[in-house]
This record gives structure tokens, sequence and C-alpha cells, in this order.
């Protein structure tokens, strides 16, 4: 391996970045090939599926075979509101290894002792967003039920692409929010994007299972992402 | 953003990096291909330096122990190689998976 191709992969490892390093099974030569890097050919094909499907593998093109190891982020699950639900989804996520943060201004909910060793950010979303931006590999999960609070990240995570968002609140709710969120310019199709009601429709009525419809629905749509957009399988 | 779930003590690519900076030699071993119940996926990584430390998995600790000392020729000829186990044959005292798998692991120096 070429020392070059471990820090780089390294470093788009510690920055979030989704990479894959490229190995050339016949002569040993490798490179990092970043999402969103044009690769022509067969091989570039391999590499935009091995992106989507995020799965590790031998790939035979132009007659070499090569080795792409794919690495995705970890999917961080950001949660506005330290809520009851967020009580429950805390230890949840934890067990099915999503990151969760929460992010709540009202300083009476998001305290250590409602929250043991969950990262709390006790600030508006504005502030909290501008050090620790969404990205593609974020779910976000807005369930405060206050416009002053949700709309902002909401917003925030349609532009950054986040895999997942969703907003808790009756039709009747996400209709005013839906109006509320056009003025501040998201598009149809990005707010056609929005879960809400949020979670599966598992007839979860406690806020502990509220929050399983929730984490269900994140790992639903984390799993299947890219699939439905490039007609492709994950069965092998 | 920093990725909080990368452990510098943990993840076998950062540690690698790390030897490397200490001016250590080093191999890095990767599971390219698996066949049947193998026990760590496509991808995983086993680091190695010369004098047979090593970090992280290409098995369940089944096949290691023949990855490190693999390695460590690798190491001093710079020629990568491609491993493969399969079932042990506890007879014959073989190195192999007790797991009923197949695993190929690619063995190369780094640098």
């Amino acid at each position: 391996m070429d020392p070059h191709a471990l820090k780089t992969i390294n470093a788009a490892r510690q920055a979030r970045q989704a990479a894959i390093l490229v190995t050339d099974l016949g002569d040993g030569r490798d490179r990092v090939v970043r999402e969103g890097d044009t690769v022509a050919g067969e091989l570039g094909a391999a590499i935009g599926k091995a992106f989507r499907s995020g799965k590790s593998g031998t790939v035979e093109a132009g007659g070499a075979s090569f080795f792409l190891n794919v690495h995705l982020p970890p999917p961080r699950l950001v949660v506005i509101g330290a809520v009851h639900i967020s009580q429950a989804l805390a230890p949840m996520a934890k067990i099915a290894a999503y990151d969760m943060e929460i992010v709540d201004p009202r300083t009476a909910f998001a305290t250590p002792e409602r929250f043991p060793g969950v990262p709390l950010f006790a600030d508006w979303p504005e502030t909290v967003l501008a050090a620790r931006p969404f990205d593609a590999y974020t779910a976000v999960a807005a369930v405060t039920h206050d416009p002053k609070i949700d709309d902002f990240p909401l917003k925030a995570a349609l532009d950054a692409n986040c895999f997942y968002v969703g907003a808790l609140g009756s039709r009747k709710t996400h209709a005013k929010r839906v109006e509320r969120l056009k003025a501040m310019g998201a598009t149809d199709e990005a707010i056609g994007r929005i879960q809400a009601p949020i979670g599966l429709d598992i007839g979860a009525s406690s806020p502990a299972e509220i929050a399983v419809a929730v984490l269900a629905q994140v790992i639903a749509t984390f799993r299947s992402r890219g699939i439905a957009a490039s007609g492709e399988s994950t069965a092998r | 953003m920093d990725n909080p779930t990368l452990d510098e003590t943990r993840d076998p690519l950062l540690i690698a990096q790390g030897w490397m900076e200490e001016g250590r030699d080093v191999a890095i071993a990767t599971v390219v291909e698996t066949w049947g119940s193998a026990p760590r996926p496509v991808g995983s990584h086993l680091v190695i330096d010369a004098e047979g430390n090593f970090h992280g998995s290409v098995s369940g600790g089944c096949v290691e122990g023949a990855v490190v000392s693999e390695a460590v020729d690798i190491i001093e000829s710079g020629k990568p190689r491609m491993l493969e186990f399969g079932v042990a044959d506890e007879t014959a005292w073989q190195v192999g998976l007790s797991c009923g798998g197949r695993i190929k692991v690619y063995v190369e120096r780094l640098g």
C-alpha cells in the first residue's frame, strides 16, 4: 500500500467523507477515490455502484482485477428535541450502532440527568449546526413540535441531503410546516423527502414505541438509500 | 467534523499510519473475498509490524498467526501475496477456519 494512499483514506474517514481504496490486485498499486470523483470506464461504473451499496469486493475491469475497499462514514442520528421520545431513542440508537446526539435550546429539557452518556447540545440549532453541520450520512429527527426549534434544522437537513429527515406532528401540523418550509425556499421535491408523521406505521402510541418506529424508519432508509434511484437490488 | 466512532487505539488503518510515522515497517492484510460463514467481512484489516506485533483481525483468531508470519516475510521481500484459508483439517494440525468458511486475504507491505 502506498503510504500516501493510507494517509488519504484515513483523512477521509476522519472527516466523515465517503472514499474507496482501489487496489490493483495484479501489481499492488492503489489509489483513493472520493465520492464525487470521476473515474472512467468499467472501473468507474463499479466504483459508483460500490459507493451506493457500501459493499467492498473484488471487481474485474479492463482485463484487470481490482479490490474496492469501501469506507462510508458511520451513520449519525441528530435528534432535535430533548423530549420523552428522545430518552427512549438514545439507548436504542446506541444498541443499533448509530451515533446519536441531541440538540435542544431548552436547558430544562437538555440535561445530563435525563440523557446520561448522550452528547447534548443545549443551544439553538442555528448555533449548533454552524459548528457541527449535517451531511449525507446524517439522519435528522425533529421532535420538539415547536416550529421555532424544528424548522431551521429541517430546512438545513434537506439542504445537506441528509439520508433521513423526519418530523413529529400530525398531518395537520405538517401541512402548516410545509407552508413555512416553502416560504424558507425549500422545493416541493425536497419537502416530499420529509417523513411526517414520523416513524414507520406500526401503530406506535407511547414515547418508547414511537422511538422504535423512528429508529426502524431510519434504518430502513439508510439500508435502501440510492437503491431505488439506481434501480439496483442488494440481493446477492 | 471529526468522526467520533474512529478509535485511534483500535482502528487498524490508523494504527498502521501511526506505526509508519514512528518509522516502523508495516504490512497490511485485507480480507478480499469470503465464502460461506466467514467470521470477518470483506474489507477487514489486520496490520502487522516487522516484529510480529499486530492489530485488527481477518478471522475470529483462527488464521491470524499464519497471516502474521507471512506478513513478516512480505515486509522483507516487498512482494504482495494472496493467501487462502479454508476449513481446518484437525488431524493435520493445519491452519484453517473451524467455522467452515473460506477466506482470501491480500497481504502487502506499506510503502
